[in-house]
């Protein structure tokens, strides 16, 4: 027994290590979260920086008598509205990075007077022959960049200064700085809780022992406990009567037969079904979070039998310019879900073929899983659901934009379909090819809205031929 | 104590059966079939593997040089600057006023470009308020100056970040959306 009681105790030891070495998983995780503090911090010796930048510029401009110092916080709402679509900071996109560029320029001999008319109309230098403005022109395979007529210098020296102003730091995660309240509660919680677990399991240890030692003791007295009068035993009361052996026989037979049943009715019902993807794609982040149309990327469930795999151009259609998720998102994704979501996006960009400014050529596609599968036997048309009767994804699919994994929502049975046909009404408004067998129709069986199974969705030819 | 030991395996191993019976259910695995030759179509499946194709899958381009049936015209003008110009200046609309429909423009449109243009078409989409895609600019932007030719030709081939729309509009759909894009500058310019 006491060696029993050892191996229990060992045991119990190495859950609460597990537990501790999970805890301390979670601190980590945490304390990455926590870099919300250090990025503030960051953002304040930035705007110190900014601060600093805006005297030292002042004074420099005061000194050219140039236009007046521009102010960084408009320029970002201006770069943003205006220069974004083609240019980033720190790296090239449809046009050249801009990070420090007038001080580049000034570097090749290019004063503002020179940006300002490049920016205004790029395409009259160009004509002009200015040597530099066409040299960029043809390094960036003739990409012409749009005019602006409408900024005014006030506004290019904003954009300029904005431009100008030091890159953010990398945030490099501390170990001193994150140790908060909220990490805090996270462990305190978890701890009491291992601390209950573990008291409940001694209080069930020891009330085992007790009773046992009390035992010993009344048998070393010779007490007897309580004196069992040896009757029948149970089972034997149970086998001599006949009528209770049928009946709990009659009822184990039902019982096997109802799981029976139930198992073979599930055989190809892959109700459920979430199977691990090449890339790790995120409904929830682009239908949930960004609220992207179902049928952006499914485009061809509106007008075809098959709600198709989006092409990776439809991805590239945003992804040319998002090539890192927000911080926090990346944050999320690590401590929720296990996925880098910055590395997904690369393994994208490795099967399109892109190389962060052009495409190379060499693209290989990505073997999707298909998860919706109906029977060779069965026909099912989108478009027939989603364009004329209007049905919702959802309706079909459930909350997709919920799911940071795929699954089957529904079970995908022919009683499924049979079920939303006798309860959904037809969609006749708007609808002239209706009209006409709806009125009749809907006279002949005296209702006012027909349903799908009355219009005939019932019939065997419609999905099975 | 040796019958209690002996009770309590027991009870393990039941448990132990349990939980193993529970976790067979792997969801990361389709179901057993039954009578499976009656599931899988004999003729190629949309995206199907297969080596009767050249690079191994059943999606394959149309051939070089020919058209779709039924209403389709080929969009003659090349993807450069100067074909941006031509579309820009002489290309207009083959739909008459009778043939725009408005309610279905805006469906599109609030589907394939009201989520980075705005659905008012001031570049305010919701990508743009969350921070993801940057510099979309408002339809009246007088640096563009976007016309009827303009527009179609960008949600052909696309334009520097925009990607091309081709694949996901067809041609009268592509001509209804220019044609609300149009009404929504109208409407911004007032």
């Amino acid at each position: 027994m006491p060696y029993f009681c050892m191996s229990f105790w060992k045991h119990d030891l190495c859950h609460i290590c597990l537990k501790k070495s999970y805890q301390s998983l979670e601190d980590n995780s945490t304390q990455n979260m926590k870099q919300v503090i250090y990025r503030n911090l960051t953002s304040k010796i930035l705007s110190l920086g900014f601060i600093l930048l805006l005297t030292f510029s002042t004074s420099l401009n005061a000194q050219d008598g140039g236009p007046q110092a521009g102010d960084p916080a408009n320029g970002k709402s201006l770069f943003n509205a205006n220069c974004a679509a083609c240019h980033k900071l720190d790296r090239d996109m449809t046009g050249p990075m801009l990070r420090n560029v007038e001080a580049r320029l000034a570097e090749e001999g290019l004063d503002r007077e020179w940006i300002n008319a490049w920016i205004r109309n790029s395409s009259a230098l160009i004509k002009a022959g200015d040597a530099y403005a066409v040299k960029i022109y043809n390094e960036w395979n003739q990409t012409a960049m749009n005019a602006f007529p409408q900024l005014s210098d006030q506004d290019i020296s904003d954009i300029l200064a904005y431009t100008a102003q030091p890159p953010p730091l990398p945030p490099t995660p501390e170990v001193g700085v994150a140790t908060g309240e909220t990490a805090g509660s996270g462990i305190s919680n978890n701890l009491i809780l291992g601390a209950l677990a573990v008291l409940f399991a001694l209080l069930a240890m020891a009330l085992i022992l007790v009773k046992r030692t009390l035992n010993r003791f009344a048998e070393a007295k010779g007490i007897e406990a309580v004196a069992e009068t040896k009757g029948k035993p149970i089972w034997k009361a149970f086998v001599e009567n006949q009528f209770l052996v049928l009946v709990t026989a009659i009822f184990f037979l039902l019982a096997s037969a109802y799981f029976v049943y139930g198992y073979f009715m599930q055989v190809g019902v892959d109700q459920g079904y979430e199977p691990v993807q090449p890339i790790h794609y995120s409904h929830r982040i682009h239908a949930g979070d960004n609220g992207i149309d179902c049928k952006y990327c499914h485009s061809s469930a509106r007008v075809s039998k098959h709600s198709g795999i989006p092409s990776l151009n439809i991805c590239m259609n945003c992804h040319k310019s998002i090539a890192n998720v927000a911080p926090e998102t990346l944050a999320e994704g690590k401590a929720e879900y296990g996925v880098d979501y910055d590395a997904e996006i690369q393994k994208l960009y490795e099967a399109v073929g892109w190389d962060g400014t052009a495409y190379t050529g060499e693209s290989k596609p990505v073997k999707w899983i298909r998860i919706h599968n109906l029977p060779d036997f069965a026909y099912f048309n989108h478009s027939q659901h989603v364009s004329v009767a209007g049905v919702e994804c959802q309706t079909c699919h459930g909350p997709v934009e919920e799911m940071e994994i795929m699954y089957q929502h529904s079970p995908l049975t022919m009683g499924w379909c049979i079920n939303c046909h006798r309860e959904t009404n037809v969609k006749v408004k708007d609808n002239e090819y209706y009209t006409k067998i709806h009125e009749e129709l809907s006279k002949k069986y005296g209702v006012e809205q027909l349903t799908a199974a009355q219009m005939g969705g019932l019939e065997c030819g419609k999905c099975h031929y | 104590m040796h019958i209690s030991m002996k009770i309590a395996l027991k009870y393990i191993a039941v448990l132990v059966m349990l939980v193993g019976f529970v976790s067979c259910q792997k969801n990361s695995r389709p179901n057993y079939q039954y009578m499976p030759n009656m599931y899988e179509p004999v003729g190629y499946e949309t995206y199907q593997e297969s080596d009767a194709f050249a690079n191994g899958v059943e999606a394959q381009l149309p051939a070089e040089g020919t058209i779709p049936r039924g209403d389709f015209m080929p969009y003659e003008i090349e993807d450069t600057n100067e074909g941006y110009e031509e579309a820009k200046t002489n290309l207009v609309s083959p739909l008459d006023s009778t043939m725009v429909d408005y309610d279905e423009g805006k469906i599109l449109y609030d589907i394939y470009c009201g989520i980075c243009h705005g659905t008012k078409g001031n570049g305010k989409g919701k990508l743009v308020e969350r921070e993801k895609i940057l510099g979309v600019p408002s339809y009246d932007d007088p640096g563009r100056a976007i016309t009827t030719g303009s527009i179609y030709h960008v949600i052909y081939y696309g334009k520097n970040t925009m990607g091309s729309y081709a694949n996901q509009l067809n041609e009268s759909e592509r001509w209804q959306v220019v044609a609300y894009v149009e009404k929504l500058k109208a409407d911004l310019e007032k």
